[in-house]
């Protein structure tokens, strides 16, 4: 039914030009085979009646004007069935663990169509994730995006993993998955990965697709797509609650540069395209809950930024769409803190609606907020300090810089497996808050204050 | 004009050139098999430039472009209250019914109901001489909310007939001399400014409850702000804020690229705010635009001018609306990304070069105006801009500032000590403080101006102090000068900090506002008057009453909180040696 076409007139980076087709569809796939009978595959890009471009994802290498073209009239889909949990793909999910090839029960598209803003249901429920600086004053709600930016050399792989071993709902048992993304992470990462989702025996819940720094860039365009349309099957069509991490973004986007300057394309800011925006909104929101349906997708892309520049276009375009981010200080991580979050520039937009009474605490919001204000006070004091020394500073200015010291080794500061509850993170809190005088909780209720100060409550 | 069909000539993301159209610029049409809506937007020898409003995976050349003759309109009629639209005016609740939970292609949906009746009265009679923008009959849209039915703004004639009774949008009410038959419902093309009489000079005072806006940068009725913040700023719950608060009849809210999740959490939690004027809900005076940031790129382009359009039509019946779109910056994406596609000479950082011009076009449809029937009406807007890296010389915000006139500066900076709102009190500004201050001073209080202008003094000398205080430390500053650090401190904390998740701090009224900051003020006088009595300032720094200022602004029926505050900050200082 479909024809083969030998028709192709130009090949240029990792784009074919084919010629005289009959009419294509945007977006279609194509199978590509070489004369030696090596398959790859493609999509079409632009399509007219004069020529077709299409973006080939395993490389163009080994492809000539003899390769034959065929567009198979339909989109790219990914084949999936209960059994995917526990696989290890490849980046355009092909199997890499030598199991056989998965038997579909159903074949979703990967472009993945936009959640109706009105089916979508508001993320509230908290997701304790036994670490402090994200629990206390950064908390993470079920349906959120919530991006790790950090910087090379720097342990956020560790916090990913520890935060994919630790979350849990409070109180409730539910099915849990973790659907894992690499794109161009080096063999010696993908291999520390492994080795943590096998001692914890993570994998056995957890879909993982791999594409290693030396596999085709073009081919993590496509990586992030089929993890999260797996995510959407595991969380709208099998109930469970998903976690979906990827690392590294950063690789994403080169890639999508890479393809933007092969197509000769208008560049935007720092040659990136200027459909970057809308292409990783199209990824980052495919997070979120569906009114009526029980599962739930949770992101947690991991992205290095370039020179520890948050201004950088790629943090900062994730920045808009995602809500939060938790950023992993190298000042802290040099100081031997670990995790090295630092909560100043660090937020969860949604910690509002996910805590609280009925949710955490009542005490938490005005817990953080006090933490927050005397944490970044204290830092802005040690700056003087190095000027005049510590004997200059006012009685007041002491005590919050002591505080700040206090912070980051009892709250920020914890061990990788150490699994602290929400009601330990506020009680540390509480307990760094006891070094100062009551008079200067001016964020903190009177009647908190009388219920949760350690001054006030009983001993137990 | 003719009425046709074209072929599709290439595909190219949201772009498609097509053979063998009539149709002019903006014209609607709709393209594929699936009939997806698009907009004509250029033409080039014998291809159209067309740009689809929703993905256009699959299309292939060769398929059908049907032509509508007639450009991208929003339906205007009782029923677009309470409404959820996405960029192009289709409900988003109808769409879950026609498609699911996911947005699938090819759908029109009306953007008002037209089968639901609705009970028209005439006030219009037989033999009336009507004219464009006149009102003939009223609706009862809301509980509160009367729905006027006026005259297009392009016909006028004689009534011929007009009746009252229960019709739907699409009936015939009214039937001119000349034949014309007018129904509830008007088309109008969102690109258009719909016309008013005149506009007027913005003299009134918008409410907003938050200290900082209403005491120090004020924005007029028919104004325009900018809040610019770098992500994590805090702006998107100061323009919640603003739509919950802000003593306008109608708001209008274009989410134009905006988070699914933040939209999931507005669609929830407006319907259920109670107007604290009414107790009504909040949702029963609103519209709501989400265009979040993954729907398709055209939508969003369009969006904001289908807001501005509705916001236009309430004007026109006398509303006082305000319009926000958060976020400009995206619309400007939206056009940079369309314009790129277009292979179209990049301006300024990739920007089209009409960047400016868009922006301008935008904004200049805002205004306090005499509509067409005489009766005056607003539409204030607020519209956010999302710096790249909070970098404010980038164009996007530099052409916005051109062009507004009040500047809330969020400053991550302030939203990292959970200061919020984080609206920074040394670079915002508003233009409007002039024209305002005849206004506060007939209302509130004479004393209005005054105070305002030493608290900012104040604030003024605490930043230059500051400064000094970070190479030497507080205790080298001269006592004066430590009093001074202490009285901005509490403006600081206790005025210009608001909690918007605090049941009583989120709204604060004109008469709470200036209360408080006079408290702190005569706090200030006391202090210093104390020093030069020879009072030592860590005496005067320890008042416990300045501790209990702060907590006034949490209560509810301050006026005896406060005075008794005040009475003990008078016995402190009256004891204080």
């Amino acid at each position: 039914m479909t024809k083969e076409y030998k028709t192709i007139n130009e090949i240029k980076g990792p784009l074919l030009f084919v010629e005289k087709t009959e009419p294509v569809g945007y977006n279609e796939l194509v199978e590509i085979r070489t004369e030696k009978g090596e398959v790859k595959r493609g999509q079409v890009l632009d399509t007219s009646n004069e020529v077709v471009v299409v973006q080939v994802f395993e490389g163009t290498g080994g492809l000539g004007k003899d390769t034959s073209v065929k567009f198979t009239g339909d989109v790219i889909r990914m084949p999936l069935a209960p059994d995917i949990i526990g696989r290890v793909l490849s980046g355009s999910g092909q199997p890499r663990d030598g199991g056989p090839p998965i038997v579909p029960d159903v074949e979703k598209e990967i472009a993945g169509a936009a959640i109706n803003p009105a089916a979508r249901e508001k993320p509230r429920a908290f997701i304790q994730t036994g670490i402090s600086t994200i629990d206390g004053t950064n908390t993470l709600v079920r349906g959120q995006k919530l991006p790790i930016f950090s910087g090379a050399g720097l342990p956020h792989n560790d916090v990913a993993l520890q935060i994919a071993r630790q979350s849990k709902a409070l109180g409730e048992a539910e099915s849990f998955a973790v659907v894992f993304c690499a794109m161009g992470i080096t063999n010696e990462e993908a291999q520390n990965f492994m080795a943590d989702f096998e001692r914890t025996g993570a994998l056995e819940r957890a879909v993982i697709f791999l594409n290693l720094a030396d596999d085709p860039a073009v081919e993590r365009l496509l990586t992030p797509r089929l993890g999260l349309t797996t995510a959407e099957y595991l969380a709208f069509d099998l109930d469970m609650h998903v976690l979906v991490i990827y690392t590294d973004m950063t690789n994403y986007c080169e890639a999508m540069r890479q393809m933007g300057a092969a197509r000769e394309e208008v560049p935007g800011r720092r040659g990136y395209p200027g459909y970057m925006y809308t292409d990783l909104a199209i990824q980052y929101e495919r997070a979120g809950i569906i009114t009526g349906k029980k599962g739930s997708i949770t992101q947690f892309p991991i992205l290095t930024m370039p020179g520890d520049d948050i201004t950088h276009p790629i943090p900062d375009l994730s920045g808009y769409i995602t809500e939060g981010q938790l950023i992993i200080s190298r000042e802290l991580h040099r100081k031997g803190i670990y995790p090295p979050i630092d909560i100043r520039p660090s937020l969860s937009r949604l910690m509002n609606s996910g805590i609280g009474a009925g949710h955490t605490r009542e005490d938490h919001r005005a817990v953080s907020d006090q933490l927050y204000a005397y944490y970044a006070e204290g830092c802005d004091l040690r700056g003087l300090v190095a000027i005049v020394g510590k004997e200059a500073l006012s009685e007041r200015d002491r005590l919050v810089l002591e505080f700040a010291d206090a912070f980051e080794r009892k709250f920020v500061n914890q061990g990788r497996d150490e699994d602290r509850s929400i009601f330990d993170t506020l009680d540390i809190g509480w307990n760094l808050l006891q070094a100062l005088p009551e008079t200067m909780l001016t964020r903190i209720d009177d009647h908190l204050i009388k219920k949760y100060h350690p001054r006030y409550r009983k001993k137990e | 004009m003719e009425v046709g069909t074209g072929k599709v000539h290439r595909v190219a993301g949201p772009v498609v050139q097509a053979t063998g159209l009539k149709s002019h610029m903006y014209d609607l049409v709709l393209v594929g098999e699936e009939g997806l809506m698009s907009e004509i937007i250029g033409i080039a020898g014998d291809k159209h430039v067309i740009q689809v409003y929703e993905d256009t995976d699959g299309v292939k050349p060769g398929e059908p472009v049907k032509e509508t003759g007639a450009p991208l309109v929003a339906q205007l009629g009782p029923g677009i209250l309470t409404s959820i639209y996405d960029g192009i005016q289709r409900p988003l609740p109808q769409l879950v019914e026609a498609s699911g939970n996911f947005i699938s292609r090819g759908l029109f949906v009306d953007g008002i109901d037209h089968k639901k009746k609705w009970e028209f009265t005439a006030v219009a009679k037989k033999g009336d001489k009507v004219e464009p923008g006149q009102t003939i009959g009223t609706v009862q849209e809301q509980l509160l909310i009367k729905h006027k039915i006026m005259m297009p703004p392009d016909t006028r004639g004689t009534i011929k007939e007009i009746h009252s009774g229960n019709f739907n949008v699409e009936d015939t009410i009214c039937v001119l001399e000349d034949g014309t038959e007018l129904p509830m419902i008007q088309y109008w093309p969102v690109r258009r400014a719909r016309p008013s009489r005149i506009k007027q000079a913005p003299t009134i005072p918008l409410r907003t409850g938050q200290r900082v806006i209403d005491g120090f940068f004020s924005l007029a009725k028919g104004g325009t702000a900018a809040i610019p913040g770098g992500f994590g700023t805090g702006k998107t719950v100061m323009q919640q804020t603003l739509s919950k608060w802000s003593d306008v009849d109608i708001v209008v809210y274009v989410g134009c690229g905006e988070r699914g999740n933040e939209m999931a959490d507005l669609l929830h939690e407006f319907p259920e705010l109670v107007d604290p004027r009414t107790d009504r809900p909040l949702m029963e005076r609103s519209i709501v635009y989400a265009n979040t940031s993954n729907m398709p790129v055209a939508a969003r382009e369009a969006s904001i001018y289908t807001g501005i359009t509705t916001a236009e039509y309430y004007r026109d019946m006398g509303y006082d609306v305000m319009m926000t779109a958060d976020s400009t910056s995206r619309w400007a994406e939206a056009m940079r990304e369309l314009s790129s596609r277009l292979e179209e000479m990049p301006g300024e950082e990739g920007y089209p070069a009409y960047l400016g011009a868009r922006l301008a076009d935008f904004y200049e449809r805002s205004g306090r105006v005499t509509t067409l029937e005489g009766t005056e009406g607003s539409i204030s807007i607020v519209g956010a801009v999302s710096p790249p890296g909070g970098d404010f010389t980038e164009p996007v915000t530099q052409n916005t500032l051109r062009i507004t006139k009040v500047f809330w500066a969020l400053d991550s900076k302030l939203t990292q000590r959970r200061h919020f709102p984080s609206i920074n009190w040394l670079d915002s500004y508003s233009l409007y403080d002039l024209a305002l201050e005849p206004w506060f001073v007939e209302n509130v209080s004479p004393d209005w101006n005054k105070n305002k202008r030493r608290a900012m003094e104040i604030l003024q000398e605490n930043a230059e102090l500051e400064e000094i205080v970070m190479l030497v430390g507080s205790d080298a500053l001269p006592e004066d000068q430590q009093l001074t650090l202490e009285v901005a401190r509490m403006i600081i904390n206790f005025w210009l900090a608001q909690s918007a998740f605090h049941p009583v701090d989120t709204f604060c009224p004109y008469k709470k506002q200036f209360d408080l900051l006079k408290a702190i003020l005569e706090y200030r006088d006391r202090a210093f008057e104390a020093l030069a009595r020879g009072v030592p300032t860590d005496v005067i720094l320890g008042t416990p009453s300045k501790d209990a200022l702060a907590k006034v602004r949490l209560v509810e029926d301050y006026e005896p909180e406060l005075a008794k505050v005040t009475a003990q900050m008078e016995s402190e200082f009256k004891t204080m040696s």
